[in-house]
């Protein structure tokens, strides 16, 4: 027998996929500002491994000179993006939906058994309710990276009028630096989030989508009645 | 004893996750089509100061907030002598192609006549030395170290105090081209200078020989070059690169 289970409320599912078109466009135009002055890369010695970002990706974004208008975008969207990201974590907090969200004591090592299994190394998936472990630790950390970004874009930003923060990032070009880490942060959360959507099924999906999860029960079986059969793991 | 059957069956469980998917769904992409048109006719309208007008309210809207929340009390970090760069990077040329000897300073106040200011009358001045982070808006930035004349000072020297209640400041290249707008708040700030000096040494002429601004609380693009002309207004004075799609206020 099939039952219609709530998963997200309408206000996470609203925070979500708002929030996705406005981090795409504070990372594009922060593209088209770092463009200006592309000067990060990694290096073993004095070999340049990788440069970020290679000619061929901006050409084929589109992103050279274009920092004014990317100022421009950068500056207007970051109000939506902020406010987004504090509604979001005002309501998970009135709502208590934070308990499903931050990580708990054993989330931790569990998280580890989560990533053995999403790889085929375990067989059994570790137990939980709405979220793993190692997606509370996602969920979580990925705010405090928004909490990161906001932080560290306002040093950059205003390095004199708020040049405690900028000095609490550890200057302007350390505050730079970590403003850029964190975006190649995102691109990767993005990876894995959506290899794991796509992995997870539809189901899953479309919880995020129309708030619901489909959860087949057991039939009971003709010789028991009213007993509750408790779905295993 | 079969009842005929009702017009209106139940919905099926079937056909209510169906319903609730398709709604959800449809509702989801609808807003993206609404988003994704928003952002269709952003990209596409018309500009006002080189870039788009949605976009110049939203730096405006910015400079509101920066500009009435600006307190001169907080200022650019300043570094040691030692720390400054020998090699003072130049990043642009325009309005530096008048490089006659002759110069002056010219100064245009609202009422009275204009002052003409030789290079010695503000070097008679007392000197202010500053040494901080210099930002350029294309992202890099260097200590470098700089000497001249606080602008505030000159301005109670040359008895402009009247003009310096006004709302804006506007400079000058001799040649009329390069300009900028800066708000007195700015202006007035302990570390504006009007350069004479990088290095201890006169400045060379990439660098706007005789007379630069030096404004650490503004972007590298407000720091004017070769200055011929300081007016005083309470409209904004025209900007080259607020012209040219950036922020007007363009304030650290």
């Amino acid at each position: 027998m099939k039952r219609i289970v709530p998963k997200h409320h309408l206000a996470i599912r609203w925070f979500h996929w708002v929030n996705f078109p406005m981090l795409t466009i504070m990372i594009w135009s922060g593209l088209l500002i770092y463009w200006a002055h592309d000067v990060y890369h990694i290096s073993i010695g004095k070999t340049t491994v990788f440069k970020f970002f290679p000619k061929g990706l901006y050409q084929s974004l589109g992103i050279p000179h274009h920092l004014a208008e990317g100022m421009a975008y950068h500056f207007l969207f970051m109000w939506a993006f902020i406010l987004n990201g504090i509604l979001y974590v005002a309501y998970t907090l009135v709502s208590g939906e934070w308990r499903h969200l931050w990580p708990e004591r054993t989330s931790f090592r569990e998280a580890w058994q989560v990533v053995l299994y999403d790889l085929h190394l375990r067989k059994e998936q570790p137990s939980f309710d709405k979220y793993n472990a190692a997606q509370r630790i996602a969920y979580t950390a990925i705010i405090f990276m928004g909490m990161g970004s906001v932080i560290t874009g306002f040093a950059i930003y205003k390095p004199v009028q708020l040049n405690w923060l900028c000095a609490l990032c550890g200057g302007y070009e350390a505050a730079r630096l970590e403003h850029f880490i964190l975006v190649i942060g995102y691109c990767l959360f993005f990876l894995v989030h959506i290899f794991q959507v796509i992995k997870t099924g539809w189901n899953n999906f479309r919880g995020m989508v129309a708030g619901f999860e489909v959860v087949n029960d057991p039939d009971p079986l003709p010789t028991t009645t009213n007993e509750t059969y408790e779905q295993s793991a | 004893m079969s009842k005929a059957p009702k017009k209106k069956e139940p919905l099926t469980i079937e056909q209510k996750i169906t319903r609730r998917t398709l709604l959800s769904l449809g509702t989801l992409v609808a807003l993206d089509v609404i988003g994704f048109g928003i952002w269709k006719v952003l990209r596409k309208e018309s500009y006002k100061d080189g870039v788009q007008k949605t976009l110049r309210k939203g730096l405006d809207v910015n400079e509101k907030i920066f500009g009435n929340t600006f307190s001169k009390g907080r200022k650019a970090k300043e570094y040691s002598v030692s720390e400054a760069a020998k090699n003072v990077r130049v990043n642009g040329h325009v309005g530096l192609d008048d490089a006659t000897d002759n110069w002056i300073l010219k100064v245009v106040r609202p009422q009275g006549a204009s002052l003409s200011i030789s290079l010695d009358q503000l070097k008679a001045l007392p000197k202010t030395e500053v040494i901080f982070d210099f930002k350029c808006i294309e992202g890099w930035s260097q200590v470098s170290h700089w000497g001249g004349v606080r602008f505030s000072d000159f301005v109670k020297a040359f008895d402009l105090t009247a003009e310096s209640a006004m709302n804006y400041v506007g400079l000058q290249t001799p040649d009329k081209q390069y300009y900028v707008g800066i708000d007195m708040p700015s202006a007035m700030q302990e570390q504006t200078i009007l350069a004479y000096e990088v290095n201890g040494a006169p400045l060379p002429q990439e660098h706007g020989h005789p007379l630069r601004l030096i404004i650490p609380v503004k972007y590298g693009i407000k720091h004017l070059k070769r200055i011929g002309t300081i007016s005083f207004s309470n409209d904004k004075p025209a900007d080259y690169w607020a012209e040219r799609g950036y922020d007007y206020f363009s304030g650290l």
